[in-house]
């Protein structure tokens, strides 16, 4: 049975049917189709689906499409400004090499962001455990956790 | 070189833009209008007889379109090097990745359903899973037909006199290692797309590292399926990882073109994480013997080694990862005399293939193990060993490589100054510091008849280059580099070069990205393409200038005369002139590089490569002898790189490949039990996160490789080669405990420590 849901995505206004059983992966990718975030486990495990919901990053492979009403979710799609300009941390990923095959490119910044949100200048173990929950097989993390410092404690991003 | 402009420089990857905004179009982010989607059936069994499959029900689930069994395969087709793979098996499954019925539906839940339906009665046969076991005789055949489990593939290297040389030996050293099986964890999992048009014609979206080859695997297929005078376009979608998983062809494509052909619908396939897991193909667990000795100045007199190496119920281009092993057994350090055999045993595992490294990492684990044990025999600081051995430019090696640039013992100083070698080595107080070398291909590597690959190169009205090229971009950063080349050659700025890479119908032929060769062979193919498209600018622009086209040059777009630098014409002015005369030209041009190499004689010499990346990787690591924890206080990892296109995506390589080999070394493991995997997720099977980085330093040593393409070599996989003998030896350093079987887990440590209490005097080790 298909039930009515109305959130903001990416500061815009969303009124959507939604099947209960499925996440909010489902419906950012497979109907919204913001394929910028990307499924890399299903479970939870691997953080290349986390979006950011009312401030906190979340894995949205797990997270139920029902909670997510009336709330505030960004994807990877929502960073840059309107002008077109990449978010800092979006600059920084690129400047730094902190990108290779891209996979988990949008998790690890949404998993950025929502740190930097909440901590201005995190230390360097603070950014480890902020992403540790998203997996990179390219880098080595070395020039993820570089870009995420420059962006650090230039204030609310 | 100083003047360079591009070349050299830290330049953000090309694609980064695209990937941070979440552009980058990925397999899982295609659809193609009517497109199905495909589910596959595996085995239960790791060995059984298929008694009864009944598909019946399936076929009648609303939704689903076609239910594909072995029966539906024409003409007994098989694949993979030994084309002992049928994409859908028949009567007999042999390990629990094996395919047994295939379905394509609207959705993908209703292709999971349909799978449910499939009723298979199966007689469960004994099984084979250990490859010394599948050895022995009248061991049962996992392929009757070949009548040994023995792969028919006499891996067999011999230079020198082993014999007399071992008695002649003032030390020697003997011992076994072994390494297991891990996986290529892309975090993009596998997938395709298939579709074919009305003149069955077959487009393939794909996240191959080997267009070229997969088009010849997929001609032959549609050969095989009766479809001789179709087409064959592969796409590449951006590949979400590659590391050699996707150096091959798989079941699954061949099975969604089948589903394709039946249904006259795209068929798309994605791999869920755990199919990802347990049906594509880890790197081989191997058991080493190794025997190696030196004079008594510690001069390497022989080296001597065996492996068994579990190939899995089929056959893969993995099996041929013994003639890259060769590579560190025969030419790692000055060693006159080397016998080499190596095993690939049938089992009921499953089959393997390539990865990172392509068989290096196990051989330089036992290699570089080994050497710090003669070391202590004889005597010898482990680094004053190495350097007393360590390879040289202008050396020909027993298996006949050239060496020409060769960085190693810059690479060994760099190690040893960086960790504090001098102060730290051989206190064995729980601080330990070890080292490791590697050697690898940097100059390409001709394992096939040709390792060539294409470029072709067009320029627009505004000066604007595309660049065609048959290298794959899967991350690790070919486009950018192949583009920071043309521009550097052409004059131009970095942004003006559009790069072309993952169309078959558009690209030239290339060999695929494997063996570390795409900035030395793509980019010696790009900078021929590149010298040919300046000469005709140039000839065009002295035409138009009245200027001797030897003093011409390009910068920034702009033509200038060299002798008056007044004189100059913009590239887009040349370009138009070229286009609106009457009777006016175009300018493009074509260069197929391949390099002058050689394919391995009959006794495996040759010259492999044209040139050979060397590194040395350094650990300092403090183990606490109470729970056996390994902590890593500092990692250095020196790569001898030729010359570093762009420092700061080789620095990547070097990070990504170092915590690939700290995984390696200490955590990873898939553990099979009875052909079952037990640890086929990301919960189970520890993947290194952030939070395992520990401080690392990568340096890059510059040694000038004449043949490179600006003087580089390659670096994709040697970043890992070396990282595991580093960590046990600087392991052995702090406690004194060898631990011969990876990954080096704390329990492991403790045990080895726990063996070695009562006679504390002695070392031990596992």
């Amino acid at each position: 049975m298909k039930q009515e849901i109305t959130f903001k995505i990416n500061g815009e206004a969303c009124r959507v049917e939604v099947d209960p059983t499925w996440t909010l992966l489902y419906l950012l990718r497979e109907v919204l189709e913001l394929t910028g975030t990307k499924e890399g486990c299903g479970y939870g495990e691997c953080g290349a689906c986390t979006v950011i919901v009312d401030g906190q990053a979340i894995n949205s492979c797990l997270y139920p499409i029902l909670e997510i009403e009336g709330r505030a979710v960004t994807t990877i799609e929502g960073l840059r400004k309107p002008d077109g300009e990449l978010h800092p941390l979006q600059q920084a990923f690129v400047n730094k090499g902190a990108v290779q095959c891209g996979f988990c490119t949008s998790g690890m910044i949404m998993s950025a962001k929502a740190l930097i949100d909440e901590n201005e200048k995190p230390t360097e173990e603070a950014i480890k455990e902020g992403i540790a929950g998203n997996l990179c097989r390219c880098t080595g993390y070395v020039q993820i956790v570089d870009a995420i410092k420059t962006v650090a404690g230039r204030g609310r991003t | 070189m100083s003047d360079w402009t591009t070349v050299g420089k830290k330049i953000a990857k090309k694609d980064a833009p695209l990937k941070v905004t979440g552009g980058a179009l990925y397999i899982q982010d295609l659809k193609i209008p009517g497109m199905l989607y495909g589910g596959i059936l595996y085995s239960r069994y790791a060995h059984a007889k298929i008694l009864k499959l009944d598909t019946a029900r399936a076929r009648r689930l609303p939704g689903v379109t076609a239910v594909i069994t072995a029966a539906d395969v024409p003409n007994n087709f098989r694949f993979g090097f030994m084309k002992d793979n049928p994409p859908l098996k028949a009567d007999r499954v042999r390990s629990t990745r094996d395919e047994i019925a295939a379905v394509a539906a609207t959705t993908p839940e209703i292709a999971a359903a349909a799978l449910e339906l499939i009723e298979v009665e199966y007689e469960e046969l004994p099984g084979i899973f250990d490859p010394l076991e599948a050895m022995q005789e009248g061991a049962p055949l996992v392929h009757e037909e070949m009548k040994s489990n023995i792969l028919k593939i006499p891996w067999k290297l011999v230079c020198g006199d082993v014999e007399t040389a071992k008695k002649e030996s003032a030390y020697v050293v003997s011992d076994t290692f072994t390494t297991p099986w891990v996986t290529h964890c892309c975090l993009g999992t596998s997938g395709c797309i298939a579709v074919f048009d009305a003149n069955t014609n077959l487009t393939m979206y794909s996240n191959t590292q080997i267009p070229s080859l997969a088009q010849n695997d997929y001609l032959d297929a549609l050969s095989a399926f009766g479809l001789k005078n179709s087409r064959v376009r592969i796409i590449q979608c951006a590949i979400g990882g590659g590391f050699g998983s996707k150096l091959d062809t798989y079941a699954y494509e061949y099975i969604a073109i089948l589903l394709a052909r039946k249904t006259r619908k795209p068929v798309k396939f994605i791999f869920s994480r755990e199919e990802e897991f347990f049906a594509t193909s880890p790197r081989q667990c191997s058991i080493t013997t190794i025997s190696q000795g030196c004079d008594r100045e510690g001069h390497l007199t022989f080296r001597e080694m065996e492996m068994i190496l579990d190939n899995g119920a089929y056959t893969s281009w993995g099996a041929t990862t013994p003639s890259v092993m060769m590579m560190p057994i025969s030419s790692l350090y000055k060693v006159p005399n080397v016998r080499y055999v190596a095993h690939c045993v049938y089992t009921n595992n499953t089959y393997c293939q390539a990865m990172r490294g392509y068989g290096n990492p196990q051989a330089t684990f036992a290699i570089e193990s080994s050497l710090d044990q003669l070391a202590e025999k004889a005597g010898l600081d482990p680094y004053e060993l190495r350097l007393r051995n360590a390879n040289e430019p202008g050396e020909l090696t027993p298996q006949k490589f050239r060496v020409t640039s060769c960085g190693l013992k810059e690479c060994m100083a760099e190690v040893e100054q960086r960790l504090g070698w001098k102060e730290k080595q051989g206190k064995g107080n729980g601080r330990g510091v070890g080292m490791a070398s590697l050697i690898h291909v940097g100059g390409g590597a001709r394992v096939y008849k040709s390792d060539g690959c294409g470029t072709i190169i067009k320029m627009d009205d505004r000066g604007r280059v595309d660049v065609m090229t048959g290298a794959t971009e899967m991350g690790q950063g070919s486009e950018t580099v192949i583009a920071q080349i043309v521009a550097e050659t052409l004059g131009v700025n970095i942004d003006e070069i559009n790069i072309i890479n993952n169309d078959t119908d558009v690209c030239p032929w290339d060999v695929g990205a494997h063996a570390s060769r795409s900035t030395f062979v793509a980019g010696n193919s790009a900078l021929g393409a590149a010298l040919k498209i300046r000469k005709q600018v140039l000839e065009a622009a002295a035409l138009n200038m009245g200027e001797d086209q030897a003093a011409l040059d390009i910068k920034d777009g702009v033509v200038f005369s060299t002798q008056d630098k007044e004189k100059s014409m913009t590239l887009s002015k040349v370009l138009r002139k070229a286009h609106y005369t009457p009777g006016g030209s175009m300018f493009t041009a074509d260069y197929f590089y391949d390099p002058p190499n050689e394919n391995f004689d009959r006794e495996f010499k040759g010259n492999l490569s044209v040139a050979y990346a060397y590194g040395v990787h350094g650990a300092e690591v403090e183990v606490d002898r109470e729970t056996g924890q390994i902590r890593i206080l500092k990692y250095i990892a020196a790569h001898d790189v030729g010359r570093a296109i762009n420092p700061l995506l080789l620095e990547g390589q070097i990070y990504g490949g170092g915590l690939m080999g700290i995984g390696y070394a200490l955590g990873e493991k898939l553990i099979y039990e009875k052909g079952h995997l037990k640890n086929g997720n990301f919960l189970d099977y520890k993947l290194p996160t952030a939070k395992d980085v520990p401080p690392v330093e990568a340096v890059i040593v510059e040694t000038d490789e004449q043949a490179g393409p600006f003087g580089a070599k390659g670096i994709g996989e040697p970043g890992l080669v070396p990282t595991a003998p580093a960590i046990a030896n600087a392991i052995y350093d702090a406690v004194g405990v060898r631990i011969r079987d990876l990954p080096i887990t704390p329990e492991k440590v403790l045990r080895a420590l726990k063996e070695k209490a009562p006679a504390d005097a002695g070392r031990s080790g596992i």
